[in-house]
This record gives structure tokens, C-alpha cells and sequence, in this order.
């Protein structure tokens, strides 16, 4: 009898569980775990708009590696995206929540001014930057004309148009910056207390208390920054449409010109999986190495 | 006593040198956005001036009707507010009702379900992109915004569901038993008992969708192709590939124009704003 009731609780929990979940249950074999499938299959394919193709085997994988000469190099440019934005935002990032946690009055006037450039991007803000960055007329150049410097053609320069969006986007870290602040303020203070009675300088602090116990958040922001690094679009789109000379063209844009404006899905796919496997093997490398660095409470 | 001195005199110091770099980038947040109202003040002429005036000569109020008429922005306004409550409406009521479904309840494989639905957290957005316009071209949803709402009534995305279920799981389970005693079902104790709790997470789960929704580009640009159907940021984007740089004061005007909801919202709703990061950076 006991029994019985037991499991016709379990059973009851069962069928709560699947009943409550059944959105995203339903979304995600639909809308993730699907598209998945079909978009591998599709690289094998020479897909057109239709999504209807023949099979081609390994044809799209060989175009990419040797005919179309642009993969390699947007691939390239995303990589060194990545490496210049992600190392520059986390040091930034702590460093802000760092001088934040320093017990300073008027701390949420700061918060609100670091947050407000992150909840206003979009296409406005991009617009914004593109004529900040303006060769002839723009804010920037007339700020370094002050101090006697000729600014470049920002992002008319194919050596520095790349990296003018990683300036633009460092002036939107204010949620990393508010992640590490909370972070940090979660050290409890005891430990400082301990080190300061043993002498131990500020820097010295940071070096041995704060970064180490701020691993885990660093950790994370490490992650997410190179996931959705990998996936920058929307400023090259904009304003360089991938210019000059290809200088500012990232993998998810040239995904997006020949699946949605030359209509070759069953490349695009191909692209789309090589971008994935590509973050998927770095993050887990992550993951590997984080067991050495990372610090984990008890 | 003068070493004593020395040390707060040399923590004065510090505190000012903090200050100062502070200050510094407050201004660096703020300088842009100070340049893009003063652009939207400025005659065509005087935007092309070098060195530029920091402050208008003649105020273009006529930016503003100028910009706003260039295209339909009336009418992409209407469509951004009805996509964005849409989305955001389902963002909060589903990602809670699945959250409490893995927080509260066990089920065989529940355990692989939720390390799935971390793992989408991963997934960039790329690979599922074409398959899904495929779909939901076969559906005929393109040049609709349901492609741009059903996601969020499915769950809104793993990491609005991730923290509702950190705030379901700070509950005590005594409420469920209690309620259970009382006989309620299991979708009463959600929406009599937890629902009204929610109402921090739930804002600060919609705060932050409704400024992705309002914000979001690449999706909207990908399934929306009549320019009746467009959103104010994809609309933008086309102003801009036509106006290029020729008409910078209209321009910013209607810049300046689709940023103040963003900014209004944002001072109302500070609070959740801060709240929402803070439990999603910590305990992952």
C-alpha cells in the first residue's frame, strides 16, 4: 500500500516535471535539436534557397579550405577579433570592478554611467561610433588633432578597421564590469584583514587574494566573451559591410552573404559548423585547463 | 603619529587616484552620447566642418521631423513595441513555468535535460540559424514576426530560465509541502504560491529580454524583407545605407529618437537591471 504510493508520487512528479518543462522540451527538440541535425546534414548538400540540394560529400568542406580564399582569412579575422577583445575586456573589466569594490561613495552613479553604453547598443550606438570614427570629421580625430596627432582613416584602414570595433565594443563591457564587481565583493573581507596584519601591500593583495578568488568569475566571463565574440556581426555588417578589403569580415558575416544574399544554404551550413566546432573545441580546452587555474570553493 | 599620517594621507591619495581614472571613464561612456545629440542639432553643413563646433552654431530643430519622415519610422516605432511586448510577455511567463519544472521536480533524465539546456547556453546562434529560417520558410512565417516570437513562448532562452531556477531553488521546499497538504495541484502551487514571489526575477527576466528584443538585429533583418514589417533597427540600417554619410543631423536624430525608450527604461528599472547580473555572473 505504502509502496504503491510512493510510486504514484514519483509517477505524479514525473509527468509534473515533463508538464512544466514542455515548452522548452518542445522548443528545443523543434528549434535547436532539429535545425542541428538538418544543418550537418546540409553541409553535405549544395543546398540553395530552397534548402532542397544533392549530396556532394565533403564538396563544400574542400571549397572552403581551398577555393574560396575569403574563409580562411574571415576566419582568420574573427580568431584575432577575439584575441585583441576578449584578453583587453576582461583586463578592463576587472580592473573597473576592482577600483569599484574600493569602497568609494557614489558607486551606483558609476554602475549606472558603465551600464548605459551595454543596454544602448544596437544600431543606433553603431551608427554613432561610425562617425565618431570619421576620418575627415569625426570626434576621435579631432580629440588627437588637440594633442598634435593626425588621426588615420579609422575604419577606411585595413589595419585598423578591426580593431576599431574592438574599441567599440570594449565601451560596452559595463556588464562584465558589474559581474567582476560582484565578484569581488564576494571575497569575504576577512582574508584582506589577514594579509594586511601580515604586512602585505595593496598590490600584493590583488595579486594573492583577489585575482585568485575571482578566478571563477573571471572564468565565466572568459567564456561567454569568446562564444559571443565568435559571433560578432552586426557592427562589419553595418558599417564596413566587411571592409576594406575584406579587413573587418568575420565568419558570421560571411555566413550570412552566402546563405541569405547568395542563397547557398548548404555552404552556409558548412561555415556555421566549422564556426561551432571551432568555439566548441576552444571552450572545452577551457573547461580542461580551468581545473589548474580556476579556483573552486570547497 | 606621523607614520600614522603618512599611511591615511597616502589612502587619500590612492581614493583620488581612483576617482580620477573613474571619472575619466564615466566621461568616455558619456562623451558619445553627448556627440550624437549634438550631431542631431547640426546642419549638414556644420556636421562637415573640421575642427567641428563642440556646441551648434544654429540648432537644426528640423533634424528631427526631417529624420522621422525620411522613412516610415512611425509605422517601424508600432512594429518594434508590438514584437518587443510580445516577445517579452513570453520570455517571462514561459522560461518561469519551465524553470519550475526543473527546480521542483524530478523525473527520470531530468538531470540530462537540464545539462542540455546549460549546453545550449554554448550554442552559437549560427548554427541553427538556417535550418530555422528553413522551417520557418516552409511554414510560410518569413517576412512575419513569428519567427521572432514563438522562441520566446518556448522557454525564452536558457539563461532566463537558468535564473529563474536559481531563484526557485532559494525557495524553501515547506512552501510546496504546505500547499500540497492544502491540495493543491501542482500548476495551482505554481501560479497562486510562486508566481506572486517572482515578481523580482520576473523583472528583471523582462527588463533585460525587452532591451534584447527592442535592440535585436540580425534575426529581425534575416525574416523581415517588406519594409512595412521592419523595426526600428532595421529600419535604421537601411537609412543609414542610403543616407551613408550625407545627412549625418537626421540621422542622429532618429538615433537619438530609438534610444530614449532604451534609456527611460533602463533609469526606471535600474535596480533589476543590476539584480539580473548579478545572479547570473555568480554560483554558475
Amino acid at each position: 500500500m505504502k509502496k504503491q504510493k510512493t510510486i504514484g508520487l514519483r509517477k505524479m512528479d514525473a509527468i509534473s516535471f515533463y508538464a512544466f518543462t514542455s515548452p522548452w522540451l518542445i522548443g528545443f527538440l523543434v528549434l535547436t535539436v532539429y535545425p542541428m541535425i538538418t544543418s550537418l546534414y546540409m553541409t553535405f548538400t549544395d543546398s540553395g534557397f530552397s534548402g532542397d540540394g544533392k549530396f556532394i560529400g565533403l564538396q563544400n568542406y574542400i571549397n572552403a579550405f581551398t577555393v574560396d580564399a575569403l574563409f580562411i582569412k574571415t576566419f582568420w579575422n574573427s580568431i584575432c577579433y577575439v584575441l585583441m577583445f576578449v584578453p583587453l575586456s576582461l583586463i578592463l573589466a576587472f580592473i573597473l570592478g576592482w577600483l569599484l569594490s574600493r569602497s568609494i561613495s557614489g558607486l551606483s552613479f558609476f554602475r549606472t554611467v558603465f551600464y548605459l553604453p551595454y543596454i544602448t547598443a544596437g544600431v543606433a550606438v553603431t551608427i554613432l561610433w561610425g562617425w565618431i570614427f570619421n576620418g575627415s570629421y569625426g570626434l576621435l580625430n579631432y580629440i588627437l588633432s588637440l594633442i598634435g596627432i593626425q588621426g588615420p582613416n579609422w575604419l577606411g584602414d585595413k589595419h585598423i578597421a578591426l580593431f576599431c570595433i574592438v574599441l567599440m565594443n570594449l565601451w560596452t563591457i559595463g556588464n562584465s564590469v558589474i559581474i567582476m564587481l560582484a565578484g569581488i565583493q564576494d571575497i569575504p573581507a576577512a582574508y584582506y584583514e589577514s594579509a594586511r596584519i601580515d604586512g602585505a601591500s595593496t598590490f600584493r593583495q590583488i595579486f594573492s587574494i583577489t585575482i585568485p578568488l575571482s578566478t571563477p568569475i573571471i572564468y565565466f566571463n572568459l567564456v561567454v566573451n569568446i562564444i559571443s565574440s565568435f559571433q560578432l556581426f552586426d557592427q562589419p555588417y553595418i558599417l564596413t559591410s566587411g571592409g576594406p578589403v575584406d579587413s573587418t569580415c568575420t565568419a558570421s558575416l560571411l555566413l550570412f552573404r552566402n546563405a541569405f544574399q547568395y542563397g547557398k544554404m548548404g555552404y552556409g551550413s558548412c561555415i556555421a559548423w566549422c564556426l561551432f566546432v571551432l568555439i566548441m573545441v576552444i571552450t572545452l580546452l577551457l573547461q580542461k585547463t580551468s581545473k589548474r587555474w580556476v579556483y573552486y570553493e570547497g | 603619529m606621523s607614520k600614522l599620517l603618512s599611511q591615511s594621507s597616502s589612502v587619500r591619495v590612492g581614493k583620488t587616484i581612483i576617482y580620477i581614472i573613474l571619472i575619466i571613464c564615466c566621461i568616455i561612456c558619456i562623451a558619445p552620447f553627448l556627440w550624437m545629440v549634438d550631431s542631431s542639432f547640426k546642419s549638414t553643413a556644420e556636421s562637415y566642418l573640421f575642427p567641428p563646433n563642440l556646441i551648434p552654431v544654429k540648432w537644426m530643430f528640423s533634424n528631427y521631423p526631417a529624420g522621422w519622415a525620411a522613412a516610415d519610422f512611425g509605422l517601424f516605432t508600432r512594429n518594434t513595441v508590438f514584437m518587443t511586448l510580445l516577445s517579452t510577455i513570453g520570455t517571462v511567463i514561459s522560461s518561469a513555468i519551465v524553470a519550475y519544472g526543473f527546480a521542483k521536480f524530478r523525473a527520470k533524465g531530468s538531470r540530462l535535460w537540464f545539462a542540455l539546456l546549460l549546453g545550449t547556453m554554448m550554442l552559437p546562434l549560427q548554427v541553427t540559424l538556417i535550418p530555422q529560417y528553413l522551417l520557418f520558410n516552409k511554414l510560410h512565417m518569413v517576412n512575419t514576426y513569428l519567427p521572432l516570437i514563438i522562441p520566446s513562448w518556448l522557454g525564452g532562452g536558457a539563461f532566463n530560465i537558468f535564473l529563474y531556477h536559481q531563484f526557485f531553488r532559494s525557495l524553501p521546499l515547506e512552501l510546496n509541502e504546505a500547499a500540497k497538504i492544502d491540495g493543491a495541484s501542482a500548476f495551482q502551487t505554481f501560479a497562486r504560491i510562486m508566481f506572486p514571489l517572482l515578481k523580482p526575477v520576473a523583472l528583471a527576466v523582462g527588463v533585460m529580454a525587452l532591451v534584447y528584443n527592442w535592440n535585436n538585429f540580425l534575426v529581425p533583418l534575416i525574416y523581415l524583407n517588406s519594409s512595412d514589417k521592419f523595426t526600428l533597427s532595421i529600419g535604421l540600417r537601411y537609412l543609414y545605407s542610403s543616407y551613408g554619410n550625407t545627412k549625418v543631423g537626421p540621422m542622429m536624430a532618429v538615433s537619438v529618437i530609438t534610444i530614449i525608450p532604451v534609456i527611460i527604461t533602463f533609469f526606471v528599472c535600474q535596480k533589476y537591471f543590476i539584480q539580473g547580473i548579478k545572479m547570473s555572473g555568480i554560483k554558475i
